[in-house]
């Protein structure tokens, strides 16, 4: 059929759209001429220097530990902020919904200024005020993550597990907790994903000498391109796509109940 | 023994024409037969009800009707028009779907309202007709209310009204009434029947409730596995099932397995029966249905067998009684008299009560045996 | 447990946002409401009707607006494609068109920097086929390149997430009545996907109000967005308290856009493929 035909050309075109970028620069990345556009022959010599280079590897390494460490602390923060907001009343419940949208309908530069306005008052820009600052941004995603979770939780199960005698943390690590660990693994996971992604919050609140991946291709960029940075995104994308095929796979084989069609 | 024309509806509905015809109908999804080779005609002003079990094939018949889905083989003629390659919105009949599908961005004036500002009819006919619609499904006023604000008995009224001001000349129902509780289900029920009455137009109903289907229909069409099983009146349905499979679906029954002595007289269990069925070969293995209401409990003395009470529920009317015979086979029974378990009765059925049927012999037959229905 | 007890467990993330959310905005109104030396002035606030604001306002609603509507351009077909078409996996056709949004964001405009700069991959493939060379680079089409692919897939999400949530059956008796192609489009299919839009639109149109980064790097720092002049008002001109009230101007449009479009919990959508 042609309409079929056509529309898969588009999703085609669009697809291409999302990608071309990427295979330019991971074709780049293999490019032994440091020229743009000539191709000067295989080579895997951008890698090796990737890995010799301490600016690198430093700011990868920040970024890592940034994320993980923001998204740890985040996610205990935002698991025990979405119980209690679980359980209260209309009229609290929105108040607290309201300030956890704020960082999410603000503009990132607003929210990046504000942060460093404030930390330079009391606090060395550093390592430690980019950990603050991702904190702050990471704990709404992860209660967006748990909060519609519990939502779909019955709380009777709960109910009866205290009905049966269990304390009330009993209850909770054997009856609540299992059935909100994907929404703490989804929250956990987006607040790494949003963390490696940042820029702009970063930028503000970093201060001199603390580098993250994206701070450091950005003053590259403004200095010229050095092809490392071409072998460090193939990386980037092979990681993301291996995490991503992962979870995608894992979750796939968990909710793979078809309901059967009435015809 | 069945013979062909007292299942066939034209007896009933001798004066009106054949308005829906479906020829020869095959449909296949994903390799799996759903309806083989299917024939049905459908007559003017009829309420037709296929009935089934889930999986029967009956929505896609509905849906072959409707022009959503086109058959693999075979035609749909429309008062003598093939329609087959019709798209639905080109085709004289409208739909009333089961989740009711209203249009949850529009009131419910404009709900009625689409179908006749699609015709480009006046301001002033669709406001009548908006009117006349939703008086007649006792909803009036409701034009300015928006479809989520409403109860779903009322959603699906509106649904109806939003079929029937388009004048079609057939409206098809997918088990509209499938999401509703039951006194709801019931009131609608005498609702349809009313709203058929007074249209006069063609109704076909699909449903897997077979007492929606006993109450409203002239004609009901018995489904199960892509095949039709039976088509008639309510009562010939019920009275005399052709096969287990309708009899088992159409009320409670018991189904035993029997060997026809002669005429006039069946084997159950070792023990002879008189009945009024004749023709079948002497020796045939027969299926035997007892409807549960038929089966009378006496005194152990006149009783044509006997039995001891295994279980009684109370159903408000009468009680369900199970009774373990002597001859080795197990009998519900409905009954307004109360036996204790543990009592030991009699048993009688008298002849008229028994229905005979040929068990299954070919491949093709065996698809009707009840046990496949289930699955 | 009582309701009361589990209630004090959110008392810390209550701390987290008075001491990293409520208080910082409150720095960023007190230093646009004063001046430098500590005094009460509507000076910084009413900044951004000054002509050189006024036109980075301008110029980035414009961006903004334009990138938002070319997203929706091609979001909305590939949703109805998806819807229509009945492919079998349509969750793994969404999979593969938003997995280069997990990509650095950084390196995404390196990306489209080497596809569309003067001699980028893009005029090479172009000079090769003897066609004229595209020369968008450090123009303001540019940057609205950069700034669709990288939102992309915030209008993508849910639109298509609208989209393929409204139920067959409504379309059907869109049909049913009577409805030919087109209008069951105009009359069921886009109403019923608006919600979508507009929280696709307020997803695209709120980053690219307030983007400096993309407007550095594609627009070659000449062109001034409201975010590059806020940007310099910290990183180069130090003048804090003007950068300030130019961001509680740029917050208020963004509130207005937030309004305008509704907006469901951003961060969620994000969210579908996990």
């Amino acid at each position: 059929m042609i309409r079929r035909a056509l529309g898969k050309i588009y999703l085609g075109i669009v697809v291409l759209f999302m990608y071309a970028p990427i295979i330019v620069l991971i074709v780049l990345s293999f490019n032994s001429s440091k020229s743009r556009v000539v191709w000067g022959g295989f080579t895997l010599k951008w890698y090796r220097t990737l890995f010799e280079s301490d600016a690198i590897i430093s700011a990868f390494g920040t970024t890592l530990t940034l994320a993980f460490l923001s998204a740890a602390i985040a996610s205990v923060i935002g698991l025990a902020a979405s119980l209690g907001i679980y359980t209260m009343r209309k009229r609290n419940y929105r108040i607290m919904l309201f300030f956890t949208n704020i960082p999410l309908v603000n503009a990132d530069i607003v929210t990046g200024i504000a942060l460093m306005l404030w930390f330079v008052r009391f606090l060395e820009l550093g390592i430690t005020s980019v950990l603050i600052a991702h904190i702050t941004f990471n704990i709404p995603y992860v209660i967006l993550c748990i909060l519609p979770k519990l939502e779909t939780i019955d709380i009777r199960q709960f109910e009866a597990a205290r009905d049966l005698g269990a304390t009330g943390l009993h209850a909770f690590t054997r009856i609540l907790l299992p059935d909100l660990v994907p929404g703490i693994m989804a929250g956990f996971f987006m607040a790494v994903t949003m963390s490696m992604d940042d820029f702009v919050i970063t930028y503000f609140t970093k201060g001199p000498g603390v580098n993250t991946l994206s701070t450091l291709i950005y003053g590259e960029i403004r200095k010229g391109i050095k092809p490392e940075m071409y072998a460090l995104s193939s990386i980037l994308f092979l990681i993301v796509l291996i995490t991503l095929l992962i979870v995608y796979i894992s979750g796939r084989t968990n909710n793979n109940k078809s309901e059967p069609a009435d015809y | 023994m069945i013979s062909e024309s007292e299942t066939d509806p034209s007896e009933v509905m001798c004066l009106s024409k054949i308005l829906i015809e479906l020829k020869g109908i095959s449909k296949t999804y994903d390799n799996t037969p759903v309806i083989d080779e299917l024939d049905l005609s459908i007559r003017e002003n009829e309420f037709v009800t296929l009935l089934g079990p889930s999986g029967c094939g009956k929505t896609t018949i509905l849906r072959i009707i409707g022009g959503f889905e086109t058959p693999d083989k075979g035609s749909v003629y429309f008062d003598g028009v093939d329609i087959t390659k019709l798209p639905p919105n080109k085709r004289q009949l409208n739909t009333v779907f089961q989740k009711y599908s209203l249009f949850t961005h529009m009131t419910v004036a404009d709900n009625i309202a689409f179908g006749l500002r699609i015709r480009k009819k006046s301001d002033s006919y669709i406001k009548d007709k908006i009117k006349y619609a939703l008086d007649l499904v006792n909803l009036p006023g409701y034009g300015d209310r928006y479809p989520d604000s409403l109860s779903g008995g009322q959603q699906q009224r509106i649904a109806i009204a939003r079929a029937i001001v388009n004048e079609p000349k057939v409206l098809l129902l997918d088990e509209p009434l499938g999401a509703l509780d039951l006194k709801l289900r019931q009131e609608m029920q005498y609702e349809l029947i009313r709203l058929k009455n007074e249209l006069g137009i063609t109704f076909i109903y699909v449903t897997h409730d077979q007492e929606e289907a006993l109450t409203m229909s002239d004609t009901i069409v018995v489904m199960n596995q892509g095949y039709i099983q039976q088509a008639g009146t309510p009562e010939s349905i019920y009275n005399e099932p052709i096969n287990a499979f309708v009899a088992d679906f159409i009320g409670e029954s018991n189904i035993y397995d029997g060997i026809m002595v002669r005429d006039r007289l069946v084997n159950i269990g070792g023990l002879d029966f008189e009945c009024v069925d004749e023709g079948f070969g002497e020796g045939e293995p027969v299926d035997v249905v007892i409807r549960p209401e038929d089966v009378e409990l006496g005194d152990p003395a006149s009783g044509h067998t006997t039995g001891t009470v295994t279980s009684i529920i109370f159903k408000g009317v009468h009680y369900e009684i199970q009774v373990e015979s002597a001859i080795g086979i197990t009998f519900m029974v409905q009954t307004t008299q109360n036996f204790p378990v543990g009592s030991y009765v009699g048993i009688n059925i008298i002849p008229d009560n028994f229905q005979i049927m040929h068990k299954p012999r070919s491949e093709a037959e065996e698809i009707l045996n009840i046990n496949d229905y289930q699955s | 447990m009582s309701r009361k007890k589990v209630q004090v467990l959110s008392i810390p993330y209550i701390l987290w946002v008075i001491g990293f959310t409520v208080i910082p905005l409150l720095f960023v109104f007190a230093k646009a409401s004063t001046n430098a030396e500590g005094d009460l002035t509507l000076e910084y606030l009413l900044a951004i009707f000054d002509p050189v604001h006024r036109k980075a306002l301008l110029l980035s609603i414009a961006l903004a607006f334009t990138t938002s509507l070319i997203c929706v351009v091609i979001s909305y077909p590939v949703a109805l494609i998806l819807k229509t078409s009945k492919f079998k996996n349509t969750k793994i056709i969404m999979f593969v068109m938003i997995l280069p949004m997990w990509m650095n964001f950084i390196l995404r405009i390196l990306a489209i920097q080497l596809l569309i700069s003067k001699n980028g991959v893009i005029n090479h493939l172009l000079s090769m086929l003897n066609l004229p060379s595209l020369n968008i680079i450090n123009t303001p089409a540019a940057i609205v390149v950069g700034m669709v692919y990288d939102y992309l897939p915030y209008m993508l999400l849910p639109v298509l997430n609208c989209v393929l949530a409204i139920p067959d059956d409504i379309i059907e008796a869109g049909k049913d009545l009577g409805a030919g192609r087109l209008r069951v489009f105009t009359r069921i299919l886009l109403p019923l996907s608006l919600s979508g839009i507009g929280s696709g639109i307020t997803m695209v149109f709120v980053p690219s109000m307030t983007e400096f980064v993309i407007a550095n790097i594609l627009g070659g720092g000449k062109i001034q967005l409201l975010g590059n002049v806020i940007e310099q008002e910290f990183s180069v001109s130090m003048n804090w308290n003007l950068g300030s009230g130019l961001s509680v101007a740029l917050m208020v449009f963004v509130l207005i856009t937030t309004f305008l479009f509704g907006h469901d919990s951003s961060g969620s959508n994000r969210n579908f493929v996990l």
